[in-house]
């Protein structure tokens, strides 16, 4: 076999194994330079990855691949299918816009000799989050979940502000009850199954769905998962560990932690124990439907009264979510292809937004300083001082909002058309106005950053164009690039949304 | 406790039945009870042992920070090591079998790299937290000379 063949056999393994190796390795290399190098390089080799296997996928269905060659459903096994590989485009694609930005931005917020750690603890968690995504097995899904999130909470504890190690602490707190159901759940599945194989689980759940252990697992599963999504009331961490957390940090988890966690939901929900158990026979549909609402109105109601940007979007985030939630709650085709196409578009456009918020943190630090927190009276006719930077919040806001032309607008549409097939006309109106709340808080950012006066302190002179370096700025574009061309071009994410929608829907 | 006459020489005397038990346990691990991950426990509170009786800084000279970071990251290259041999061996990722024509001793051989990953990263892991905790007086003291960013 030569040497391409192989790697083309082996990527499934590669997509994983490259970051989780290059972790070690950049902790060897002791300089900052050369760590930012090969985790540059690495990133790009991930997203390379993720773009071959999308397009293996695309040519030849779903691929398997079998750790260390032992035949499923003894050895554990790594499985891509559409949504698999649609989910590590997402995250490596992101990592690939984050890295580049991270330079610029690591050097004012971290101190230098802790710049190699975080470049290790961004491969790791990179490394948790894709090997989440294309992992078949269910005890290897929790490893990755605990691999991810451990590196998480190193990532917001390196933020300068001290609350920083609080939220990481709170978000530990958090994430471990939630990573504690989580096997529990699976724990239980195993108990009943005797696999944890997910596919071979979910032929063999179908003589005991409804037994009681069964029913345990999935509510300890429904559970845990939600905490780590953040999902309305089991949210509490999210806002000051976005908040917190160094810029490129919360831009990377706000675009993917969270995105992941509703993969891994959708995943059991649909391909475990399937839809009849989860949606029909349970009152799950409503409850979630109750939650995600909450979540759409007072998620988005406390952004509009935040101080701090940062934790406005974080709170912005958590409303997201509802949306995302909502439509899984639905059941229909619509309803979760909005579910799965708004995991990319909000991914972006908030990664977006968390990487220009990034450098606005600069530019309002004095020189040589400490950067301080983004709170809105420092951002007072912040426009005049970085238009570009300014102008691109507004712009991946309006995705927030949902204003057609943006991909936001995409997820809405298709959230509408779900709610309309159901006749529920009501819910028709609570996505419109809940729409309106983001408006409310994005028009206060234009508010203060366009039309307000500088502040008077003459550190900075109001009239100094101060905008952030090109290798944040452009990072940060192309991804409000990328979210006004998949609201006009919908083909690739509405086609594989809607695809992998009506297998997962109709296959049960 | 470096005065304590006793404590030192039973110190002494056993610590390196700590170690060697330590790499039975490692080395028998294909065969018996044990493993990459008890072994490596068993080493690091073999040295840990020895701080205690003869203090950090004499510990910290017979196995240094450097050392320590450098096993951390080189267990888990091994243990990925041998998974990336497989891979250009023909096989897929942590595929034994390939290692040798035979594939019994393949499988052994594999399996005796990636334990000893284990145990590498483990016991230098161990003993990385302790120093951690252990030098918490010092640190302190050195986070107040360099006082962290408060808004």
């Amino acid at each position: 076999m030569s040497f391409a063949q192989s790697v083309s056999a082996n990527l499934p393994a590669l997509q994983v194994v490259l970051p989780l190796l290059a972790a070690p390795l950049v902790l060897l290399l002791r300089s900052a330079r050369a760590a930012f190098a090969l985790t540059l390089v690495v990133s790009f080799a991930c997203l390379a990855i993720a773009i071959a296997l999308w397009q293996q996928v695309d040519a030849s269905g779903p691929i398997f691949y079998a750790m260390g060659s032992w035949a499923p459903p003894w050895g554990i096994g790594y499985y891509v299918d559409k949504l698999a590989a649609f989910m590590l485009v997402l995250v490596s694609l992101t990592a690939a816009v984050a890295v580049p930005y991270s330079r610029a931005s690591l050097a004012r917020e971290i101190p230098a000799d802790s710049h190699t750690l975080f470049y290790v603890m961004f491969l790791l968690c990179l490394s948790g989050l894709l090997g989440i995504v294309i992992t078949g097995d269910a005890f290897n899904l929790f490893v990755f979940l605990e691999v991810s999130s451990l590196s998480t909470y190193v990532l917001i504890a390196f933020g300068r502000d001290r609350r920083a190690l609080v939220a990481s602490y709170q978000y530990l707190i958090m994430g471990s009850i939630g990573a504690t159901f989580i096997v529990v759940g699976v724990g239980l599945l195993y108990l009943m199954t005797g696999t944890l194989n997910l596919v071979d689980m979910a032929e063999r759940l179908a003589d005991v769905r409804s037994s009681r252990p069964v029913l345990a697992a999935l509510a300890f599963l429904t559970v845990g998962i939600s905490l780590k999504l953040a999902l309305f009331p089991l949210h509490q961490w999210l806002p000051n560990a976005y908040t917190y957390a160094p810029s490129v940090v919360t831009a990377f988890l706000a675009a993917t932690a969270t995105k992941v966690s509703v993969y891994v939901l959708i995943r059991f929900y649909f391909s475990v124990f399937g839809e009849s158990l989860v949606f029909h026979k349970l009152p799950l549909p409503e409850i979630m439907l109750w939650l995600s609402l909450l979540a759409m109105f007072a998620a988005n109601f406390v952004a509009i009264f935040q101080n701090n940007l940062k934790r406005l979007f974080a709170y912005s985030s958590v409303a997201q979510i509802g949306y995302i939630t909502l439509g899984l709650s639905f059941d229909s085709v619509n309803g979760l292809t909005a579910s799965i196409v708004h995991l990319f578009n909000h991914g972006i456009a908030k990664g977006a937004i968390f990487l220009l918020i990034g450098g606005i943190v600069l530019g309002i630090a004095k020189p040589g300083a400490v950067a301080p927190a983004p709170t809105f009276d420092r951002l007072a006719g912040l426009a005049k001082r970085m238009p570009l930077t300014c102008f691109g919040i507004v712009l991946a806001g309006l995705s927030l909002i949902g204003v057609p032309g943006t991909a936001g607008f995409v997820t809405k549409w298709y959230l509408i058309l779900a709610a309309m097939e159901r006749g529920q006309w009501w819910l028709v109106g609570a996505i419109l106005l809940s729409s309106l709340l983001a408006v409310a808080y994005v028009w206060r950012f234009v508010e203060t950053a366009y039309f307000r006066a500088p502040p008077a302190d003459a550190e900075n002179p109001a009239q100094l164009r101060n905008e952030a370096p090109l290798s944040m700025l452009v990072p940060a574009w192309l991804l409000i690039a990328a979210t006004f061309w998949f609201g006009l071009d919908t083909s690739l994410t509405i086609g594989t949304a809607l695809e992998v929608a009506q297998q997962l829907v109709r296959g049960q | 406790m470096n005065r304590q006459l006793v404590l030192r020489v039973i110190a002494k005397l056993m610590i390196p039945f700590i170690l060697i038990f330590a790499l039975y346990v490692q080395f028998h691990g294909d065969f018996g009870p044990g493993g990459g991950f008890q072994a490596g426990v068993a080493l690091a509170a073999g040295v840990i042992f020895y701080a205690l009786i003869f203090g950090l800084a004499r510990t910290r000279r017979a196995v240094p920070d450097s050392l320590l970071d450098g096993m951390i990251a080189g267990g888990v290259l091994l243990y990925g090591g041998v998974g990336v041999a497989g891979m250009l061996l023909g096989g897929n990722f942590l595929d034994y079998f390939v290692l040798d024509a035979d594939t019994v001793i393949g499988q052994h051989r594999g399996i005796f790299w990636v334990e000893a990953g284990v145990g590498i990263t483990v016991s230098s892991v161990m003993l990385r937290i302790f120093y951690l905790f252990a030098d918490r007086a010092n640190l302190t003291e050195s986070e107040r000379d360099h006082p962290e960013g408060e808004r």
